[in-house]
């Protein structure tokens, strides 16, 4: 009964006791030099960086709370007047959640294309994923107020190169997530389709788009969540919306923080409100999903 | 010792495990059996608070459990040590310190995080590996062992947690009929030497006839049947498993002796 051992002929717990030992004691001396390494790096690159900040860390530290505290002190002063601004800016608002919306259909569109066809299983063309993914790549690699900054130079400022910039970087980040979520789906119903003599695009419109639809979406509405910070921060560089107007409000100083206030308010509501809309949305899909 | 009172958990209008009695005095291996889907995993679930109880209360010498929370939850989560049907070890890391896990509730997250478990400890896991013949295993990872050396270790750290009781989900039954036994056989031998109440589930009756001392049949969430081996006569087990006269032990036997005889006692000469 005691003698449940399987084993022919075992070492001795002693040996295999001492032998561990050493190898914890080998890991731990690693682990540790390991995090002396980083805490080092860490603190030489600190201070190499604090040198050659122009104002120096430290004595910037206490002054870091000033700004929002004229902002929030003089927006309480006028209080009265924030409703009025809130409805002022409200049509800005309209216009950078448009610009995020529109840009986030037409990169999920492209997104969708690119992880197809930038698929190893999947692609229409094998030979060619490569060059998808390095499309997808040079997409995501470019920044959006990059992009925005040349078009708004070659195309007037507005609406519609914002829209493009974020289009083109929403196009390459979800082609890269689309991809992943693809690698992963099942192969076995598109051989199925693939043996009843079905074309690529009706094998990838009726064998993966079902599996991958929860996770697209999913992807896609958080897209959305960043695109509508994105937008508003196009709107600095003359891309229009609230951006824009902030900038104005925050560039004029003291006497227009109760506009920056209110444009402040308006952009976290906003945010706040889509983040709750679309992660209730995204959780209903997963666990749709896991049923 | 631990007294189960009207019990209850219900998912939506689903009723898991409807109003379920067990008193159990001194230290036993008891054996539930049922069909899929009777509650057995539930019950043993709502036993380690992995899953809070709907209705009923569960005591402890003389503490209800169903109550606790936080700390006091996890303190006696240690107390009553779990086993998987899939033995949800962490695959990646080495077996030594998936046993080492089983102190995890004594062990600050810090600690945990910089591998400082004591060497008492580190000893203490390598004895009880060895003790289930699987010391030789010690420096692998988990995932590299067969299934019933995993299952092995999963009842290391159930052995590290030094507990009052050990539940066991359907321990054997992703395993081959010869590990199944390594596997029965070292709960038995932990409930013998260490005196130890071990409650498994079991969805072979054989099993359960062959290694407990009480059985406790479910269906559809109700306690049907609450006795000795000896009383589970095949009648009580179709009433048990819902079957007709067809239904025949052997035929989901996962025991060698209904195979060949000549094995079973090679074996039991083994063990």
């Amino acid at each position: 009964m005691a003698d449940i051992s399987l084993s022919g002929t075992p070492h001795s717990v002693d040996s295999i006791q001492a032998s561990y030992m050493a190898q914890v004691q080998r890991r731990r001396l690693y682990g540790g030099l390991t995090l002396l390494i980083f805490v080092v790096l860490m603190v030489s690159g600190f201070n190499i960086a604090d040198d050659r900040n122009a104002g120096g860390f430290w004595e910037g530290l206490h002054q870091i709370g000033d700004y929002p505290a004229d902002v929030v002190s003089e927006a309480w002063e006028k209080r009265a007047d924030l409703p009025a601004l809130i409805a002022k800016f409200f049509p800005a608002l309209v216009e950078t959640i448009n610009i995020a919306a529109v840009s986030t259909l037409i990169g999920a569109m492209g997104g969708l294309f690119l992880s197809l066809l930038g698929t190893r299983g999947l692609a229409k063309w094998p030979r060619l994923i490569p060059v998808f993914r390095r499309i997808s790549d040079v997409m995501r690699a470019v920044p959006e107020i990059v992009i925005a900054l040349v078009l708004i130079f070659v195309l007037g400022g507005g609406p519609v190169p914002a829209m493009i910039a974020i289009a083109i970087h929403t196009a390459g980040a979800l082609g890269k997530m689309f991809s992943e979520v693809a690698e992963n789906a099942d192969l076995k119903p598109v051989e199925g389709l693939a043996s009843t003599g079905a074309s690529w695009s009706q094998r990838m419109l009726l064998g993966v788009l079902p599996q991958v639809a929860p996770n697209y979406v999913s992807y896609t509405l958080l897209r959305f969540e960043v695109n509508i910070r994105a937008s508003a921060i196009l709107g600095f560089v003359g891309a229009g919306g609230l951006g824009y107007e902030l900038r104005n409000a925050m560039a004029w100083g003291p006497g227009r923080f109760d506009e920056a206030a209110a444009i402040f308010i308006l952009l976290f509501g906003t945010i706040v409100f889509f983040d709750q809309v679309s992660s209730r949305y995204r959780n209903r899909l997963t666990e749709g999903q896991a049923q | 010792m631990l007294q189960i009172e009207k019990l209850t958990k219900r998912f939506g209008d689903k009723t898991a495990v409807d109003a379920a009695n067990i008193a159990v005095d001194t230290p036993k291996m008891i054996g539930i059996i049922g069909r899929s889907g009777a509650g057995k995993s539930t019950l043993l679930r709502m036993v380690n608070c992995l899953s809070d109880a709907t209705e009923g209360s569960i005591f402890f010498e003389g503490e209800d459990v169903t109550t606790l929370r936080g700390a006091a939850k996890r303190n006696w989560q240690s107390r009553c040590a779990m086993i998987f049907q899939q033995f949800n070890l962490v695959p990646r890391m080495d077996v030594v310190s998936n046993v080492l896990h089983g102190t995890l509730n004594k062990r600050s997250t810090a600690a945990t995080l910089f591998n400082l478990y004591p060497q008492s400890d580190i000893h203490r896991a390598i004895e009880i590996l060895d003790r289930l013949g699987i010391a030789e295993q010690a420096p692998k990872r988990a995932e590299a062992l067969s299934g019933g050396q995993q299952q092995r270790v999963a009842i290391a750290r159930a052995l590290m947690q030094d507990p009052k009781i050990i539940l066991a989900d359907e321990p054997i039954a992703s395993l081959d009929p010869m590990n199944a036994q390594v596997v029965m056989q070292s709960l038995r031998t932990i409930h013998e030497e260490d005196g130890r109440m071990v409650i498994a589930n079991l969805h072979t009756l054989d099993t359960a006839r062959r290694y407990c001392d009480r059985v406790i049949g479910m269906r559809d969430g109700r306690i049907v049947f609450d006795g000795t081996p000896e009383q589970l006569t095949t009648g009580v087990a179709r009433d048990i498993y819902g079957a007709d006269a067809s239904f025949s032990e052997a035929a989901t036997s996962t025991e060698i002796e209904t195979l060949d005889r000549a094995e079973v006692r090679a074996a039991e000469v083994y063990a």
